[in-house]
């Protein structure tokens, strides 16, 4: 269970997120939808650490989060995977998806973990010793979420992972999202621009607009509201 | 020939130990973006540390173990007191201190072990080695310069393609935000790169020492030949660095043996010039697109 309540981020005099408050449930998919600017990679970026939150708290697993360092919030059990997935191009699919394990196993059970990621994604496997650069953007995004899941964490946190996919390759990658929630350990944060196929496999969905939190329903509720979709979502 | 020869073996040694210098530029650059200007005068201190402890009578081997692991605590606290203020700041902010540190060491080596010319007691034996039955310019202190220096590169290489520090020390290096988010904790690797760079510059100190004068100033013109051979080498590839030393000593050693000795310094700035102006990258840098 993922609980924030009156999270506010500002950069200068610009404020991102205007005291947002939202729940995720446990073993969930939940939509983070709305335009450019509305706060949605701060919202991911504010859980994960990476900027800091003026006010508000993020409770996971009863634990707050805000104002604990990044590598302590990974420790937590929060894997972020930031816009374009950023694998690290100079090392190789193997090395990318060690890093994501490191912290956390030893050798044995990183193999063993990593056997696993290339079952989910069998591109990887065939490419585990080239660099990352060469890969295909699908790949790239692939490689990001697989280095994500390595540690085994339980709140995912992922922005547009469909930016820039062929719809094809989005509509696999959606697919492959849906299937990991279905085991209920993994509670899922996703972020997209891409909201109808956000809304195709979230059950839950927030709408922010301008860093506000204009409606949260289920997925279903809002794909139905025609106002709403026109006014915020864009289709 | 054999002046070709003796020339050739000797910039083969000068170059090593640019090579070790340029290798603790080259892992501090990749990993933080500055250029460390008092990576000689770190070594020459650790150095002058060791000069004392040799004065104690304890034998060449403890005061060299003493020098290395002073260098692997300066350069830690370094990073920490001096250099993470100024890590997000502009470079110019880095470039000054790391000046003013220069400047500060060389003036506190001054002060505790005084201006004048010393020697420094070489590990083995100075005078050349026989082959058949002509000395040639290279001694067992040559050999044991290139013997270090490669036990250096091999154990850097090991760390960095083997091991998962190393695998984290690289994503700190490379990544740093995509890094601390998959759990590396990216500002104490930065203060580990230092120390590992100073005990890099801590072992040149030690193998230039026996073979110049030594004074608190007897690593400056060593760190601007190194600083040359990181250029030549890409400044963020260590193996660039390697190949870049060895340029850098072979290229002076012709210049010296053949031109005379007192256009060393000339050529070395030829050669940067040269390469800032043909290949500004340097020979074995990433390329520049990668950022992803």
């Amino acid at each position: 269970m993922l609980e924030i309540s009156e999270l506010s981020v500002s950069f200068g005099a610009v404020s991102a997120l205007k005291g947002v408050s939202l729940e995720a449930r446990q073993g969930s998919i939940t939509a983070v939808l709305g335009a450019n600017g509305a706060g949605k990679t701060t919202l991911l970026r504010a859980i994960s650490g990476l900027v800091k939150a003026q006010s508000g708290s993020v409770r996971f697993s009863d634990r707050e989060l805000v104002g604990l360092p990044v590598e302590r919030i990974v420790r937590a059990g929060v894997s972020h995977v930031p816009e374009g997935g950023s694998v690290i191009a100079e090392m190789t699919v193997a090395e990318n998806l060690q890093l994501g394990a490191v912290w956390r196993y030893g050798r044995r059970d990183r193999l063993r973990r990593i056997a696993e990621i290339y079952e989910i994604f069998p591109a990887l496997a065939t490419r585990a010793k080239q660099h990352a650069s060469t890969l295909s953007g699908g790949e790239r995004q692939m490689l990001a979420i697989g280095r994500a899941l390595v540690s085994r964490p339980s709140l995912l946190l992922l922005d547009e992972p469909s930016l820039g996919l062929a719809p094809l390759v989005t509509a696999g990658l959606m697919a492959v999202l849906a299937d990991l929630s279905k085991g209920g350990d993994i509670t899922t944060l996703l972020v997209e621009q891409n909201a109808r196929s956000a809304l195709s496999i979230a059950s839950w969905a927030v709408v922010l607009n301008l860093g506000s939190v204009v409606v949260s329903d289920t997925a279903a509720a809002i794909a139905d509201d025609a106002d709403l979709r026109h006014h915020f979502l864009g289709f | 020939m054999r002046l070709f020869w003796n020339i050739t073996l000797g910039g083969v040694s000068e170059g090593l130990i640019f090579a070790s210098v340029a290798l603790g530029l080259v892992l501090i650059f990749r990993a933080t973006n500055i250029i460390n200007f008092a990576q000689g005068a770190m070594a020459m201190l650790t150095t002058f540390i060791a000069f004392s402890v040799l004065g104690k009578g304890v034998g060449y081997w403890p005061a060299f173990v003493v020098a290395l692991a002073c260098g692997l605590v300066l350069g830690g606290v370094v990073q920490l007191v001096l250099i993470r203020p100024v890590q997000n700041k502009p470079p110019l902010n880095a470039v000054i201190v790391t000046f003013g540190l220069l400047i500060l060491l060389e003036g506190l080596a001054g002060a505790i072990w005084g201006n004048s010319n010393r020697g420094f007691p070489a590990a083995f034996s100075q005078s050349g080695l026989v082959v058949g039955h002509t000395s040639i310019a290279f001694s067992h202190f040559d050999v044991f310069i290139v013997v270090a220096v490669l036990a250096l590169v091999v154990l850097v290489a090991l760390l960095f393609r083997f091991t998962t520090l190393g695998l984290r020390m690289r994503a700190a290096a490379f990544a740093p935000e995509a890094a601390r988010l998959l759990g590396v904790r990216v500002s104490w690797l930065l203060t580990l790169g230092w120390s590992f760079a100073a005990v890099a510059g801590a072992l040149a100190g030690l193998l230039v020492a026996p073979t110049s004068v030594f004074s608190p100033t007897f690593m400056d013109l060593i760190l601007v030949y190194a600083f040359t051979a990181a250029v030549i080498g890409g400044l963020d590839s260590p193996l660039g660095a390697v190949i870049g030393g060895l340029v850098t000593g072979l290229a002076l050693a012709y210049v010296g043996g053949y031109l005379g000795g007192a256009l060393e310094p000339i050529g070395a700035l030829v050669m940067l010039i040269v390469v800032l102006m043909i290949r500004p990258e340097g020979l074995f840098a990433r390329p520049t697109a990668r950022r992803v």
